[in-house]
């Protein structure tokens, strides 16, 4: 896409000597005024901004109640409560801080939803859209470590449930995790360091974002109807018609956050998180805070051990897929060979964890019994692996889905299973609050299930298979856009 | 409360944060509170009285170390009787000019005085369980003063063949039923300054309200300037919306 070079001076004599000097009224006008936007972008589209505004909301208050807390272990939690009393307006600040992180959340999760409808992720935004995954990785690292400084129950517990989490790997595990604690147990050297890189990432957040919306400002925006703006007649200026279109949808989504921190400002958050922390006292239900309830759902979904026994079934099941690929792909000798080397690597890897595991594990009374039952991933590990692995697939989302249609507006099945995939997310985020017995964790487990088919096979499938209407051949064309006109 | 004054937030986000309460308590029947509700304010006399249980009843096993005498402002004391509430206290202060401590009468800045010496002191003298310190205790539990009232007035015989420990006693609400507390209130417990008749169900719901008034001194506050910021933000957004669509006009 090509902008407008701005080459006419301005009136105001300062402006001009300081724009001579540093074209940053140059730059503004070029990215912030004239930009052209696609003219039918909807209010999906300015969540991307709010995002920003609560990024910003963080980080002043967050700066400001750093002012008067005391990252230590018998201190913390009674200067979070000093601030709630005695500093002035300080639990106005306190109150902004906590409802801001879920509402800095509600806006990015808001704002990744539209990406994937749109298809945002794909060519030519794909780097846009893996910085984009880093930066909400970032957000989940930094709210984790700001939920542990109050010091409260939930917070030293659920640095403990998590941190542990590291332990399961193998080898290393236990390792990593006293180097995470920076001792034998959850103590002050965790809640320092908790306390500085919660005041460092936000800041790295803040550079990540800007690297968004450079890359964001070299493709342009995407739009509804997915087709890449062609003409003038596509787009408008940014400013004033989305100044005032962000701004308006900006000024409501303050105001629904503000109506919670003045008049719900607990609405969000767990009883526990009112109690003084106590390692002697283990909570009846250690929750996370509900932005991280899907992930943490799909962690407790993997409840058995991949063992010995497993394996080998697994590796027959392997050895009986080579002869079905050779007949399978008869025709073609190339894909067969694919297939082949395929099968052959899965079947060599598990061998290979088969025989670490076994030869890492000191059996007290070998037996052919007892190595069968030796655990090769334990089921917490799968767990671990599973939740980051649900948010890495984002990273390479835009090669999975290679479907040549951007939105999902002419992605008729697409559109559907994007709806599945919504309903399996909000499933996950309410039985990640549930105790881990009885109908939530089956409910739990067929999400997860979905979630991950969703990503590993019907995108790959409906990239090629699916049907996908006609797509308009400009903005300007687009019947459904045209007529509304935003 | 806090859930009931909601309708601004949506809906499907308190059903994810919805916390599972836990195993084998009954849910508190809900109540009507004076300071609940966009408009809701402490009921200052009923705060008066609630200080009264505790201070009379409660403070001799429950501390509420986040809380100084001068806090008590809050209730609608004035600095003369804060004054004379915290010198009927005596604090251990020092070290003085000779390195020794000393005793001397509260004053307005001490916090609460505590009813034991530490923990351990709490532990020995109450059958080994921990009366817990109740500056937070409304936020710190579910359902909040529901659940408050409901305990301290859920005391009941035990259900027939139950038996609990010796010095534990059987309530509806408490997780688990038995729990260590005995029975707080009984009729007549106090006798009101303003002479309201001091039943228990009475005495329970005014130590709720200053025990929620403990736990967010600054709530009056905080909704008085809520109603302000929501006007102007009405207003912010009637505004940016005429803008907008005098801007897009020419599109459309």
């Amino acid at each position: 896409m090509s902008r407008p070079a701005q080459t006419e001076k301005f009136q105001n004599p300062v402006v001009q000597w300081i724009d001579e000097r540093l074209p940053i009224f140059t730059m503004l006008i070029k990215e912030y005024g004239v930009f052209p936007m696609p003219k039918n972008a909807n209010y999906l589209w300015s969540f991307g901004g709010m995002a920003l505004t609560m990024l910003i909301i963080m980080i002043v208050s967050g700066v400001v109640l750093a002012m008067s807390y005391t990252p230590h272990v018998d201190m913390a939690f009674n200067s979070v409560e000093r601030i709630m009393r005695d500093v002035n307006y300080g639990w106005l600040l306190r109150y902004i801080h906590m409802n801001g992180a879920s509402f800095f959340f509600i806006a990015v999760y808001i704002h990744i939803m539209r990406g994937l409808y749109f298809g945002s992720y794909k060519k030519p935004r794909e780097i846009l859209w893996i910085v984009g995954v880093v930066i909400f990785l970032l957000m989940m690292a930094t709210a984790f470590m700001g939920y542990a400084l109050p010091w409260s129950q939930m917070s030293g517990w659920g640095v403990t449930v998590i941190t542990s989490l590291f332990a399961k790997f193998p080898l290393i595990g236990d390792g990593l995790v006293t180097w995470l604690w920076g001792g034998f147990s959850v103590d002050n050297p965790t809640l320092n360091r908790f306390f500085a890189l919660h005041f460092l990432l936000p800041f790295v957040i803040l550079g990540v974002v800007f690297i968004h919306v450079w890359a964001l400002h070299i493709t342009g925006s995407n739009n509804p109807a997915g087709v890449e703006p062609k003409s003038e007649k596509d787009t408008l200026p940014f400013h004033p018609y989305f100044t005032s279109k962000d701004g308006f949808a900006l000024v409501v989504f303050l105001t629904v956050f503000l109506g919670t921190v003045f008049f719900a400002p607990l609405a969000l958050t767990e009883f526990d998180h009112f109690k003084a922390y106590d390692s002697m006292v283990t909570p009846p239900h250690i929750v996370p805070e509900w932005y991280f309830l899907p992930f943490y759902a799909i962690l407790k979904s993997f409840v058995y051990d991949f063992t010995v026994v497993l394996a080998l079934l697994a590796m027959g099941g392997l050895l009986l897929a080579f002869p079905a690929a050779y007949v399978f792909f008869k025709g073609d000798k190339k894909k067969r060979d694919m297939a082949f080397m395929g099968l052959g690597a899965l079947l060599g890897g598990l061998v290979l964890i088969t025989l670490l595991a076994i030869a890492t594990t000191h059996l007290e009374q070998p037996s052919a019994a007892a190595y069968l039952k030796v655990v090769i991933i334990p089921a917490a590990l799968q767990g671990v692996l599973a939740m980051f692995g649900s948010i890495l697939l984002l990273v390479v989302l835009p090669w999975i889905d290679c479907s040549p249609v951007k939105s999902a507006r002419y992605r008729p099945i697409y559109k559907k299973c994007l709806l599945v995939l919504l309903i399996s997310f909000i499933t996950l985020g309410y039985t990640g609050a549930q105790l881990p017995e009885g109908w939530p964790v089956i409910a739990g487990q067929v999400a997860t299930l979905y979630y991950f088919a969703h990503f590993l096979v019907i995108l790959p499938y409906l990239a090629r298979k699916e049907k996908t209407l006609p797509v308009p051949n400009s903005i300007s064309e687009d019947p459904c856009c045209a007529s509304k006109g935003n | 409360m806090y859930k009931k004054s909601l309708p601004l937030v949506l809906a499907a986000l308190v059903a994810f944060s919805a916390p599972a309460p836990a195993a084998e308590s009954v849910a508190p029947p809900k109540q009507h509170w004076h300071h609940q509700g966009v408009f809701g304010t402490y009921d200052k006399a009923s705060l008066q009285r609630g200080f009264q249980v505790y201070k009379q009843v409660c403070s001799a096993c429950h501390g509420m170390k986040l809380l100084s005498y001068r806090n008590l402002a809050g209730l609608g004391y004035n600095e003369d009787e804060i004054k004379a509430i915290a010198a009927e206290y005596t604090v251990v202060d020092g070290p003085n000019d000779d390195g020794d401590m000393f005793e001397r009468a509260a004053r307005p800045a001490d916090r609460f005085k505590a009813p034991f010496a530490n923990d351990k002191a709490a532990r020995a003298a109450n059958g080994g369980a921990l009366p817990p310190d109740l500056s937070l205790v409304v936020k710190a539990r579910h359902n909040h003063e529901d659940y408050i009232f409901a305990l301290l007035t859920g005391y009941q015989n035990p259900p027939a063949g139950e038996e609990g420990l010796p010095g534990m006693s059987w309530n509806k609400y408490f997780a688990g039923h038995w729990i260590s507390m005995a029975p707080p209130l009984v009729e007549g417990a106090v006798s009101y300054a303003d002479g309201t008749d001091a039943s228990v169900e009475q005495m329970a719901k005014d130590v709720t309200q200053f025990l929620a008034w403990a736990g967010e001194p600054h709530m009056e506050e905080r909704k008085k300037m809520g109603i302000k910021v929501m006007l102007f933000m009405f207003v912010f957004a009637g505004i940016m919306l005429a803008a907008k669509r005098k801007v897009w006009a020419a599109v459309h």
